[in-house]
């Protein structure tokens, strides 16, 4: 099993779901980022999302945007982020990259996925990449046994539903609503839904990302899915921050919050 | 050739890099596009619109003072520009427009660079009662301020963009933003041959009526095909839509004009395929300006209208099989066929469309006073008097008449602003 699949396990065995979060790399800097990654696995993160900057990224909101264009007018590379992984990795979390397809192809899919692996990284996430185009990372991923998340969508049909499933390893990663990255007051039923018909297409876990910002909404989405992803409410920490350091603690403590969300939120398994 | 595989490729270019939330929304645009090609009632709706409110067909008119600069070639111009709201992007528009009430949905959304796709989409949803929002980066918003005035007459919300470079490319990222929120009521209307499937061969197919009529008039006035067909390319749609025409004519030399913008040595300009590298840029695979990490470089030109970093995926295609040849066209040389058109013809083109015009005196100096050369003059300059007084305006009024008079009785060799 891969070290995402232990992970996934290990909280599944807890009875509750597993606490996802990501950060940007390269933001405030390329250490400062890890160093915040790092916190937020100290504080109860099981599985960490290291986003790879992209200058155009057509699937965030306002705050990742933000904190994407600070990092690449920081010049972060494609390197830093697989720093950051290696980094993050150490702590014995299960590191995960998320990434835009066009980087990933730029570097050289293959090279990737040999670096991803050699640097301790477990999966990669690709919003702009579904099985239909992915005929060279299935096996780029195949070789290296590095896990491969698509996601699913309240718009997927059943067909397509249990195709990009099929194509999945570690998790199925199911966009609450349809829409961009970024907090929002109420996740929405039709997470609920997607989970309970995506649930009926595969045996993978399954994780529910998008709109989570809080301990409340992640107990709700704990009760229901396999994992809570969280990203922009972390981000707004680090951006809300008058330093490196505190903007740390503000990761550590909304990791410490969500933690106790999740396990509020256990269910029956 | 002509026609993408079941998922939209050409070649090794093409296909759908989106969300997996925006799939069932271009699957059901497939087939609604594909049930639209079939259907009679809808053409005639089309045909319709087209002759009766876009005032199709546009003419073609021989250009001859402006041929005599282009080695005595004979240039033909396909009057684009004549169309209601000014350029080729109302073809693309009404056939999307009705689509889209066919979809049963009720909001359009459009990317608009030079402002002219968004001024024909806010015109044809005024027209089909459609709620309309125009995305357009900031800068853009400057430099065309005539077209953001003109969507809001027509009752549109132009909203300016003003993430990353605030120009084209952003506003399309914002425009897939509000689409995979809005997917249920609302059609993306893209303006151009870029895009996930089906929308490279879709605004191709609504676009292709100008190649059609452009092949058939040609004839008629010369008694053949033409030798060469010219065409600016942005993201490529008036250029795949004559093009489209004259692919299976063998002999017809097909050529595409990219922005050069200060030259393409400089780094600063907007020629996808002259200057670019295969990518993948808003949902398809093609030639992208891209960074060696494949952060997509910033654009530049002085049209708006090409000032985008990446291009058609079909254009890619055609570029690496070779039927189509692409070549880069600098600001400078782009501004001296704008003004020479100006002064020739009594006609003010688009800056885009002075890229197409601009080539075209290369091709006919390379192809003789026998040939033929058929352009595609895609838009109408009236946007642009802003820029063109600004360009032409560093020098003073009798500076600038001298120059437009000796460019006019000059010998053609010399009146590009390279040398030739
Ligand atoms: C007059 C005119 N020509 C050309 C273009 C470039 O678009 P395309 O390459 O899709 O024809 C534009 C875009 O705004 C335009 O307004």
């Amino acid at each position: 099993m891969s070290r995402l699949g232990e992970v996934l396990a290990a909280a599944k065995a807890d009875g509750r779901a597993a606490l996802i979060g990501y950060l940007p790399a390269g933001y405030p800097s390329v250490e400062h980022g890890a160093a915040a990654m790092t916190a937020m696995v100290e504080a109860g993160v099981d599985i960490v999302e290291v986003g790879l900057p992209y200058s155009d990224p057509l699937m965030d909101g306002p705050t990742i945007q933000t904190a994407v264009e600070r990092s690449l007018a920081r010049r972060t590379t494609t390197a830093d982020v697989l720093d950051t992984v290696r980094e993050v990795a150490k702590t014995g979390a299960a590191t995960l990259v998320m990434s835009y397809w066009n980087p990933i192809n730029r570097f050289g899919v293959r090279r990737f996925a040999d670096e991803m692996v050699a640097a301790g990284g477990a999966g990669v996430i690709t919003p702009d990449l579904t099985p239909d185009e992915a005929g060279e990372w299935l096996e780029a991923t195949d070789a290296t046994g590095l896990d491969r998340i698509f996601l699913v969508a309240p718009s997927s049909t059943d067909v397509r539903l249990r195709y990009t499933a099929q194509h999945c390893s570690g998790f199925v990663y199911a966009a609450s609503t349809m829409g961009v990255t970024g907090s929002r007051t109420s996740v929405g039923s039709a997470a609920q839904a997607l989970v309970a018909r995506t649930r009926a297409v595969t045996d993978l876990p399954i994780c529910v990302g998008l709109g989570v910002s809080d301990a409340d909404q992640a107990a709700q989405v704990a009760s229901f899915a396999d994992g809570v992803i969280v990203g922009s409410a972390f981000v707004r920490r680090l951006l809300d921050a008058p330093s490196p350091e505190a903007g740390r603690d503000a990761v550590a403590a909304l990791a410490d919050e969500l933690a106790a969300g999740v396990r509020r939120g256990a269910r029956h398994v | 050739m002509s026609t993408p595989d079941a998922s939209g490729h050409f070649g090794a270019y093409g296909g759908r890099f989106v969300p997996e939330a925006l799939m069932a929304a271009l699957d059901e645009l497939t087939v609604a596009f594909e049930k639209a090609r079939q259907d009679e009632r809808f053409q005639g709706e089309l045909a319709g619109l087209l002759s009766s409110y876009a005032g199709r067909p546009s003419p073609v008119t021989e250009a001859r003072r402006f041929g005599e600069h282009a080695g005595g070639a004979r240039v033909l111009l396909k009057r684009e520009d004549l169309n209601h709201t000014g350029s080729h992007k109302i073809n693309n528009v009404l056939g999307q427009a009705l689509l889209t009430r066919g979809m049963g949905k009720t909001r359009v959304i459009a990317e608009t660079g030079a402002g002219q796709h968004g001024v024909a989409t806010a015109t044809a949803a005024a027209l089909l009662d459609l709620e309309c929002v125009v995305y357009m980066g900031e800068q853009d918003t400057r430099r065309q301020a005539l077209n953001v005035a003109r969507m809001r007459l027509l009752g549109a919300e132009v909203v300016p963009v003003t993430a990353g470079s605030r120009t084209l490319k952003d506003a399309m990222n914002e425009a897939m933003r509000d689409w995979v929120t809005n997917v249920d009521s609302t059609h993306y209307l893209i303006g151009s041959v870029a895009g996930p499937h089906p929308f490279p061969m879709m605004v191709r197919d609504f676009q292709r009526i100008i190649g059609d009529e452009a092949r058939t008039q040609v004839i008629d006035l010369t008694g053949r095909l033409p030798d060469a067909v010219a065409a600016c390319v942005g993201g490529g749609s008036n250029a795949m839509g004559i093009f489209a025409a004259f692919l299976d004519d063998a002999d017809v030399r097909l050529y595409g004009f990219e922005a050069a913008g200060d030259g393409v040595e400089t780094g600063r300009h907007a020629a996808s395929i002259t200057g670019g590298s295969p990518g993948v840029l808003h949902g398809s695979r093609s030639y992208v300006l891209q960074d060696d990490m494949g952060q997509t470089i910033e654009s530049h030109s002085i049209s708006a209208g090409l000032d985008y970093p990446g291009v058609g995926p079909q254009h890619a295609y055609l570029h690496d099989t070779g039927r189509a040849t692409y070549r880069p066209i600098t600001d400078v040389r782009a501004m001296d066929a704008f003004r020479l058109l100006c002064r020739t013809e009594g006609i003010i083109p688009a800056i885009e469309s002075a890229h197409a015009l601009a080539g075209a005196l290369d091709i006919g100096r390379e192809l003789g006073a026998d040939a033929t050369v058929l352009v595609n003059l895609s838009g109408r300059g009236d946007k642009d008097v802003d820029t063109a007084a600004t360009w032409f305006g560093v020098v003073s009024d009798e500076e600038l008449l001298a120059a437009a008079r000796a460019s006019v009785a000059e010998p053609a060799q010399d009146a590009s602003g390279e040398g030739w």
